[in-house]
């Protein structure tokens, strides 16, 4: 331990020696460095807005949407046909026990009018389930009520900027918008969610009962006045993913009396695996940042590498003196990995405190969220140690295997 | 007296390329505890190879070299140098004192390979220092001293780890002739108080008139060991000398 301060002194006094040189080899890690905190915590924000996202959505959900059928040998696309029914939906709900609710939807394009404001939206007719489901919760106001959707009633609960595009500043509650001539009376306003993974606003939606939106907004299908666009299905937990979707698979295939071999009249989409690939991409991209990074601090290690060969062979005659005096193999040896290890660190320590302020900075200016973990920084240190130990030994190896006396007639 | 220093058929040969050149030619001799030598002789004689086996920074291709009762030839790297530590003490031509460094710390140098505490290591660098005529100058750094300063410094770093031998090559080469004969009083004093055996190559015959005993060399063979009977005291001879004129501070 005594020798190992010794040591770190005759380093420290080595290198303030030259001072324009030490700060030079260091550029070389806190450039790496600080550029690795920075990119990594840069990929990190990336990852966590996506994985917010996705959360925002709600969650284990399946949507089951109508498929495409094949008529005579003519394919047609999906959706094509409403083969879905709100008895579909009841039935899941009922007979798949992984299945924990099950909301149909309809959807549509409105204009919804207050007073001289209008605004074009999204327009969803959905049961209380739906509200579950999709984890929404109320910033003012009620959702409407399962006896709401039972008798159609003309009751309406609008996104955040629905509702700010309406009413401004105003609490829309109580208030009544009109819908295709339709007076109907605001509920409630659901709290913002913000973008979806696929970076739509998910605030710009009203919500009617199911009921209701097709008897006076979207209008009935005529041929099957119960059919649905889509059925929200979440499962249980996220084990039970698989299990719910195999399950309602086989009992919409039995439903839609599909005979073995035929293609299903519907279509099963895991969100959850939709946007973990998007999940998936953003972790790629942060490793692959990161990567390009290291590749930095890899450059700066053989900086030190060269400088370190430069500083043995300008001390040739200091390291055959104190080999002279009695410095055994190991005292040069430990004498230059301590030199190389603390230019190392010190580079690494102020590449730290750069790559900090470097994330502060973009996430200030570029707007872009950036996540640096203590992880990072550890593994940041710690490997910039590394770094001094690997490029500082061949030199110093070099050094302590020197013949003391042709070191010592070195000019 | 006891021979701190046994030599037996002492051979040494370099390969310059495929020729075998043979510096040392079987060489035999002893040196005394406490003794004080010089070795002499022309360029190429093997003088320096000779040192540098004594100094335990070479090994002898055949033959025995004993110092104070180890036989050298069979250490290896690291033990050569804790030999180096413990029993010599080297005084250079050219001082080889580490730049930027106090001459404290200089001195301290061959404690830094001890296990001594750094409060003893100070303590027993300033005694080396004042036993040289130092004193008050340790904070001093080598830019700032004097060729004969310089010297002493390294004389004090030789003896800091108390020495059986100081091994001294030119020590004189690079200064003017009133402060070698300083560096000889000091060289006699030690040799004297302290009873370090004392062994110094040099050029000049009358660095060799200090010492007790002269070698001289030449081909890589002794070709004459005699003992001085009456050497000269340099104390004294510095007492003749005209007064003493400011050193001028060394350009190096």
């Amino acid at each position: 331990m005594n020798k190992l301060i010794a040591s770190v002194r005759i380093a420290l006094r080595a290198l303030t020696v030259n001072r324009t040189r030490s700060a030079l080899t260091m550029l070389g890690i806190i450039i790496g460095v600080a550029a690795v905190i920075a990119m990594v915590g840069v990929g990190a924000g990336a990852t966590a807005r996506i994985q917010a996202q996705i959360q925002s959505i709600g969650a284990n959900l399946i949507m089951v949407s109508p498929g495409s059928i094949s008529s005579n040998g003519v394919r047609l696309g999906s959706g094509a046909v409403s083969s879905l029914t709100e008895d579909d939906a009841k039935a899941i709900a009922k007979e798949c026990p992984s299945v924990a609710a099950v909301a149909p939807t309809v959807r549509g394009t409105v204009q919804v009018v207050n007073g001289n404001s209008n605004w074009a939206t999204s327009a969803q007719g959905v049961t209380p389930d739906y509200m579950t489901i999709r984890d929404y919760s109320m910033m003012s106001g009620e959702f409407f009520t399962t006896q709401d959707v039972d008798a159609a009633a003309k009751s309406a609960v609008l996104g955040a900027t629905v509702a700010t595009n309406l009413f401004g500043d105003n609490d829309p509650t109580g208030q009544v918008v009109i819908i295709k001539n339709v007076p109907f009376t605001v509920a409630g306003v659901l709290t913002p969610k913000g973008q979806s993974p696929s970076g739509q606003d998910q605030d710009d939606v009203i919500l009617l009962p199911i009921s209701t939106a097709k008897q006076k907004v979207l209008g009935a299908n005529k041929a099957n006045a119960k059919a649905v666009s889509s059925l929200m299905v979440q499962a249980m937990n996220p084990q039970a993913m698989d299990q719910a979707q195999q399950e309602l698979t086989v009992l919409l295939r039995e439903r839609h009396r599909i005979q073995p071999g035929e293609d299903d009249d519907f279509s099963v989409r895991n969100l959850a695996e939709v946007f973990a690939a998007q999940e998936t991409s953003a972790q790629v991209m942060s490793i692959l940042l990161g990567a390009i990074a290291s590749v930095s601090l890899i450059v700066g290690g053989i900086g030190i590498m060269n400088i370190m060969l430069v500083s043995v062979t300008e001390r040739t005659r200091e390291i055959g003196l104190r080999q002279a005096v009695g410095a055994k193999t190991r005292d040069i040896l430990s004498q230059f990995l301590v030199e190389a290890v603390t230019l190392s660190l010190l580079g690494g320590i102020i590449g730290i405190v750069l790559g900090l302020t470097a994330s502060l900075l973009i996430s200030h200016f570029a707007n872009w969220s950036t996540q640096v973990s203590p992880l990072s920084v550890l593994m940041a240190f710690v490997f910039s140690a590394l770094v001094g130990v690997f490029f500082g030994y061949y030199p110093a190896r070099k050094a302590a295997y020197m013949d003391p006396i042709e070191a010592l007639r070195y000019e | 007296m006891a021979a701190v220093i046994e030599i037996k058929d002492l051979v040494k040969d370099y390969k310059l390329g495929q020729v075998p050149v043979h510096v040392l030619k079987g060489i035999s001799f002893e040196i005394e505890r406490g003794d004080f030598v010089t070795i002499m002789g022309p360029s190429g004689s093997g003088k320096s190879t000779l040192m540098n086996i004594l100094g335990c920074l070479d090994k002898p291709t055949s033959g025995i070299y004993k110092l104070d009762g180890i036989s050298v030839g069979d250490l290896n790297r690291d033990q050569l140098a804790e030999i180096r530590n413990k029993k010599i003490g080297f005084v250079f031509q050219q001082f080889n004192l580490l730049a930027r460094t106090s001459a404290a710390e200089n001195v301290e140098l061959p404690l830094m390979y001890t296990d001594t505490p750094a409060p003893q290591r100070h303590q027993r660098a300033m005694k080396a220092l004042l036993s040289v005529g130092l004193a008050g100058r340790e904070d001093h750094q080598p830019s700032q001293l004097s060729g004969g300063q310089q010297q002493r410094v390294a004389i004090a770093r030789s003896m800091a780890n108390d020495p059986k031998i100081i091994l001294a090559d030119e020590p004189t080469g690079a200064l003017d002739s009133r402060t070698s004969i300083e560096i000889m009083a000091i060289f006699q004093r030690l040799n004297r108080e302290q009873k370090i055996t004392m062994i110094v190559v040099t050029h000049d015959p009358d660095v060799a008139a200090y010492s007790n005993r002269n070698i001289h060399f030449k081909d890589g063979k002794l070709q004459l060991d005699e003992r001085i009977a009456q050497p000269r005291d340099a104390a004294k001879d510095l007492e003749q000398l005209p007064a003493e004129q400011p050193e001028a501070v060394a350009a190096a």
